[in-house]
C-alpha cells in the first residue's frame, strides 16, 4: 500500500485534535508507521485548525500539502471549502453539514460562502456529508460529533486493515469512561447513515 | 518481542527523554510550541517540575540544580531564550556539574509567535553545542544524548525544536530510566565565580571546548551521511530534512546533521567533494549554508528557498524540482477564520471600553492580544512580554500631555513575567502611566498554566498567592483599584477617573477565564425579536455567540456563557437571560 494522508479540518474547540489522535493510534495498532501533526496555541481560540494524519510503511514529512490528501474530514462546511485544494484528484471529502460563522462574517465584513456542498460536488470531487451535530444530539452528547465523523471514515480505511474493531478499541482507550457509551453510539450511528 | 513503542508528540518525547536520562529538576516558563514538554515532565513522580515566573529564572534555577549535582532542564519558546540569554552566555564559561539541557522551540511560520527568529544564532554566539531532532524518536534519544554531552564536555547543551517537531506525533521507542550517580559539588570559585580574573581563564576553556566539540561532531552518530547518488547532495537538519526526504527519497544523497553547532568541517568538505551539486535545506536563516561557504564549499540554498515562513514538501518540490501545483476545484475566496476571544472571555468588556474611550493602548502578549482584531480594534502596539508597561512609560515621559489618553494592558502571567520591573521604573521615575492588569487568574494563551497569582503549582499542589494589589502598592503605586470586567459601566468610570488623576495607577480587571473548570457557566442570554431594533450595538462586542441576520441579532445558546456584556450594550432591553423571558 502507498502511504495514506488524512486531513482533519475544523474550528478550534471542535475536537479535531482528539480525532487525529484516535485515527493515528488506530493506524499504529494496525501496524503502520504513523505521523500526526497538530496545531496548538493561538489558532485554537476559535480559529481555523487542521490536523494531519499519515500512515504507511515509512512516513517522512508529517504535513500534507495541496493535492496530497486521500481523505479530508471536515467538521465544518466553510473549512471543507477552504481546505479542498488539499485533496488528491481522486480523493474523498467527508464533511459535516455544520456551519459556524467566522468573525469577519459576524462583523459583516464578509459573507459565508453559499451552497458549498453543491459547488464542491459540481467540481467532481467525491463527497459524503453527514449531520455530525445531529448525531451528537441524538445520542445526548454535544461533544460526540468528532467520534461520529470517525464513524463516517471507518468504512474507507477498513481495507487498510484499520478495522472497526481497532477503531472502537482506540476510542475506548482515549475517551473517559463516563462519555464512552454515547460516543460509541455516535460512532455506530454514523456508519449506518 | 518488539520494543515498547508509543505514538508521541515531539514535546512528550523530550519529556520521556528527561525521564530516561535520570533528569531530576525541570523549571520552565510556558510558551508555544514548547509548553507540553514541561507538562509531560510533571507527570513523572521521579522529576521535580515547576513553572518559573519567566525564562531567565527557569534557566538560572536549572543551572543551579545542575551545578549542585542533579541533571536539570528548562524549556522555552524561541523568544524565551532572549529573556534567558544572559544566563547562557556565562554558563558557557562556568560549565555544569551534572548535565544541564535547555530546549528552545522555534516557530517558523509564526503559528503562535510575534517573530520568527532562528535560535541557532544563540548556539553560535554563546559557543554552546546545539542538537536538532527530526522526529519524536530523535526528540527522545537526542535529549538523552544531550545530557551525556553536557557532562562529557562540561557545558550546557541546547536542544532546538521547531513547531512541526514539537507538535507532531511519531512512533517513539520507550526505555527504562537510567540510574545516574550524583556527582559531588566541589567548591571551585575559579570555575563558578565569574568575575574578570576568573572569567578570562574560563574563556580560553570555552574556546578549547568548542574545538573539542567540533572534533566530536566529525564522527558522532548524531551526524550521518547517506550516499545514494553523486548528482545531488542535500545538507539538512530537523524537519527540513523530512521534507527533503519526502520529495527526493533515495534519488539524492544526504548529510543529515543532528548536531547543528558546532558544525563538522571535515564531514561537510568530504560530503561536498563526493557530490556534483550541494543544496543546503534549512528553515529560517542560512546558518549552515553560510558556514559551508566559509569552508569554500560551493553550495546552493537561499538562492532557491525562502528565508521566511515555514517550509513544506510542496515548497521544496516547487523550488527544487519545478513541480507546479495545479488547482482544480471551487474558485472562490473563503473568508479567513482568525482566532477570537471566546464567548464569555473577561477580556472582551475591557477592550469594548478602551475602544469606546478612544485610548492609545500599549498592548502585550496573551489571549488579550486578540483585542487588537476587529471589531474591538483596541490595541496600538504589541512587541514582547512586558513592553506594554515600559513602552507606555517611555511614551508618557516623552509626551506628558498624552498620559491621560493612554493606557497599558497586560495579563497576570505576563505581568509577573516582566511587567513588575517596568512598574518599578514607573514609580521610581515618577511617571504618570496607567496600567490595566487583565487578571483572568491563569496563563490563558498557552493553554491554562498556573502562575504565581493562581494559588497552585505545576504539580497541582496548593501554594501561596501573590496578591497583585499589595504587590503593586509595594512597588510604589498608591492608586490601585479592582474592577469586574463584566461590569462595563464600572470599568469605564474607574478608567476615566484614574486617567484624570495626576499620578501613576494600576487597575486590576479581575475575573477568571471562562474556560476554567472551576468557573460555572451562567444561563445563556437570548434576543427578543419584538424588541430588537437591528441597531447592531451588541455586535460591537465581537462575540462569536452573536450573529446578525434578517435585520435582527441572535444568540447561539450553546456558545453563550451568560456573561451579559451584549445585554448591557442593548439600549432596548431586547437581550435578556433565558429564564427571565
Ligand atoms: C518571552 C516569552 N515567553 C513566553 C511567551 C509565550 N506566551 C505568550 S502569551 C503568554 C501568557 C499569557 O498569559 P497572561 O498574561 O496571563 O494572559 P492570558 O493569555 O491569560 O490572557 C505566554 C506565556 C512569549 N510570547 N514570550
Amino acid at each position: 500500500m502507498n502511504s495514506k494522508s488524512i486531513m482533519i479540518v475544523g474550528v478550534g474547540g471542535q475536537g479535531t485534535l482528539l480525532a487525529g489522535r484516535i485515527i493515528g493510534n488506530a493506524a499504529l495498532a494496525a501496524g503502520y508507521d504513523v505521523k500526526v501533526s497538530e496545531v496548538h496555541g493561538m489558532s485554537q481560540r476559535g480559529g481555523s485548525v487542521v490536523t494531519y494524519v499519515k500512515y504507511g510503511e515509512s512516513i517522512s514529512s508529517p504535513v500534507i500539502c495541496r493535492g496530497e490528501a486521500d481523505i479530508i474530514l471536515a467538521f465544518e462546511q466553510m473549512e471543507a471549502l477552504r481546505w479542498s485544494p488539499y485533496l488528491k484528484n481522486d480523493g474523498l471529502l467527508i464533511t459535516s453539514n455544520q456551519m459556524i460563522n467566522p468573525m469577519p462574517v459576524i462583523t459583516g465584513a464578509a459573507h459565508y460562502n453559499e451552497n458549498i456542498i453543491e459547488k464542491l460536488t459540481a467540481t467532481g470531487i467525491r463527497i459524503e456529508t453527514l449531520d455530525a451535530a445531529g448525531i451528537a444530539q441524538a445520542v445526548g452528547n454535544d461533544k460526540a460529533s468528532n467520534i461520529a465523523i470517525i464513524g463516517a471514515l471507518a468504512g474507507h480505511i477498513e481495507n487498510d486493515g484499520i478495522t472497526r474493531e481497532i477503531l472502537t478499541d482506540t476510542i475506548t482507550a482515549y475517551l473517559p469512561q463516563k462519555h464512552l457509551k454515547t460516543n460509541l453510539e455516535a460512532f455506530e450511528m454514523a456508519q449506518c447513515r | 518481542m518488539e520494543k515498547n513503542t508509543k505514538l508521541m508528540l515531539g514535546n512528550e518525547a523530550v519529556a520521556r527523554g528527561l525521564f530516561e536520562a535520570g533528569c531530576g529538576f525541570v523549571s520552565s516558563y510556558p510558551g508555544t510550541p514548547s509548553t507540553e514538554i514541561t507538562e509531560f515532565a510533571a507527570k513523572y513522580d521521579e522529576i521535580y517540575a515547576e513553572w518559573a515566573p519567566n525564562e531567565k529564572v527557569s534557566a538560572e534555577a536549572a543551572h543551579g540544580a545542575a551545578v549542585a549535582g542533579v541533571r536539570a532542564f528548562c524549556g522555552m519558546k524561541h523568544v524565551g531564550l532572549n529573556v534567558a540569554a544572559d544566563l547562557f552566555f556565562t554558563a558557557a564559561y562556568t560549565g555544569v556539574n551534572a548535565g544541564f539541557v535547555a530546549a528552545v522551540a522555534d516557530d517558523p511560520g509564526m503559528h503562535s509567535s510575534q517573530n520568527e527568529q532562528d535560535s541557532r544564532h544563540y548556539a553560535r554566539a554563546a559557543k554552546l553545542p546545539m542538537l536538532e531532532p527530526a522526529d519524536s524518536a530523535e526528540c527522545k534519544s537526542y535529549t538523552v544524548a544531550a545530557f551525556e554531552l553536557s557532562e562529557q564536555f562540561d557545558t550546557p547543551v541546547l536542544l532546538r525544536l521547531t513547531t512541526r517537531i514539537a507538535h507532531s506525533q511519531s512512533v517513539t521507542p520507550l526505555d527504562e530510566r537510567k540510574n545516574i550517580p550524583k556527582p559531588e559539588y566541589v567548591k571551585d570559585p575559579a570555575k563558578y565565580v565569574m568575575m574578570p580574573a576568573n572569567a578570562r581563564g574560563r574563556h580560553d576553556i570555552v574556546e578549547d571546548r568548542l574545538l573539542n566539540l567540533k572534533e566530536y561532531s566529525e564522527t558522532c552518530s548524531l551526524n550521518y551521511t547517506e550516499y545514494n547518488t553523486a548528482r545531488i547532495g542535500i545538507i539538512s537538519s530537523g524537519i527540513a530534512y523530512q521534507y527533503a526526504r519526502e520529495i527526493f527519497g533515495k534519488s539524492v544523497s544526504y548529510l543529515k546533521l543532528g548536531m547543528v553547532w558546532p558544525l563538522p568541517d571535515k564531514l561537510l568538505l568530504e560530503f561536498a567533494s563526493k557530490v556534483e551539486r550541494v543544496i543546503v535545506v534549512e528553515e529560517l536563516d542560512d546558518i549552515i549554508e553560510s558556514y559551508c561557504r566559509s569552508l569554500g564549499i560551493k553550495c546552493e540554498g537561499k538562492n532557491l528557498l525562502p528565508l521566511t515562513g515555514e517550509y513544506s514538501q510542496e515548497i521544496l518540490a516547487e523550488r527544487l524540482k519545478g513541480r507546479k501545483y495545479e488547482f482544480k476545484g471551487v474558485n472562490e475566496p473563503v473568508p479567513p477564520r482568525p482566532p477570537v476571544l471566546c464567548p464569555g472571555c473577561p477580556h472582551r468588556g475591557i477592550f469594548y471600553v478602551l475602544r469606546k474611550l478612544k485610548l492609545f493602548v500599549s498592548g502585550d502578549i496573551g489571549c488579550y492580544t486578540l483585542g487588537a482584531l476587529p471589531p474591538l480594534l483596541a490595541m496600538d502596539t504589541t512587541l514582547c512580554m512586558g513592553a506594554s508597561v515600559s513602552g507606555l512609560h517611555g511614551k508618557v515621559k516623552a509626551i506628558p500631555q498624552e498620559a491621560s489618553s493612554s493606557i497599558a494592558v497586560i495579563g497576570d502571567s505576563t505581568f509577573i513575567h516582566s511587567g513588575l520591573t517596568g512598574l518599578a521604573g514607573i514609580a521610581y521615575n515618577r511617571s504618570n502611566a496607567n496600567i490595566l492588569i487583565l487578571d483572568n487568574s491563569i496563563t490563558g494563551m498557552t493553554g491554562h498554566q498556573h502562575n504565581p497569582t493562581t494559588g497552585y503549582t505545576l504539580k497541582g499542589e496548593e501554594t501561596r498567592i501573590i496578591e497583585l494589589e499589595s504587590l503593586c502598592r509595594a512597588l510604589g503605586i498608591d492608586s490601585v483599584s479592582v474592577v469586574d470586567p463584566y461590569d462595563i459601566a464600572q470599568c469605564e468610570s474607574v478608567i476615566k477617573a484614574e486617567l484624570a488623576k495626576d499620578c501613576p495607577s494600576v487597575i486590576i480587571a479581575r475575573r477568571p477565564c471562562v474556560l476554567l473548570k472551576s468557573v460555572k457557566k451562567e444561563n445563556p442570554y437570548k434576543t427578543d425579536p419584538a424588541h430588537c431594533k437591528g441597531c447592531k450595538a451588541c455586535m460591537a462586542a465581537g462575540c462569536p455567540a452573536l450573529s446578525f441576520g434578517d435585520k435582527k441579532a441572535a444568540i447561539d445558546s450553546v456558545l453563550c456563557t451568560g456573561c451579559g456584556i451584549c445585554a448591557r450594550l442593548c439600549k432596548f432591553g431586547a437581550i435578556t437571560k433565558k429564564d427571565q423571558l
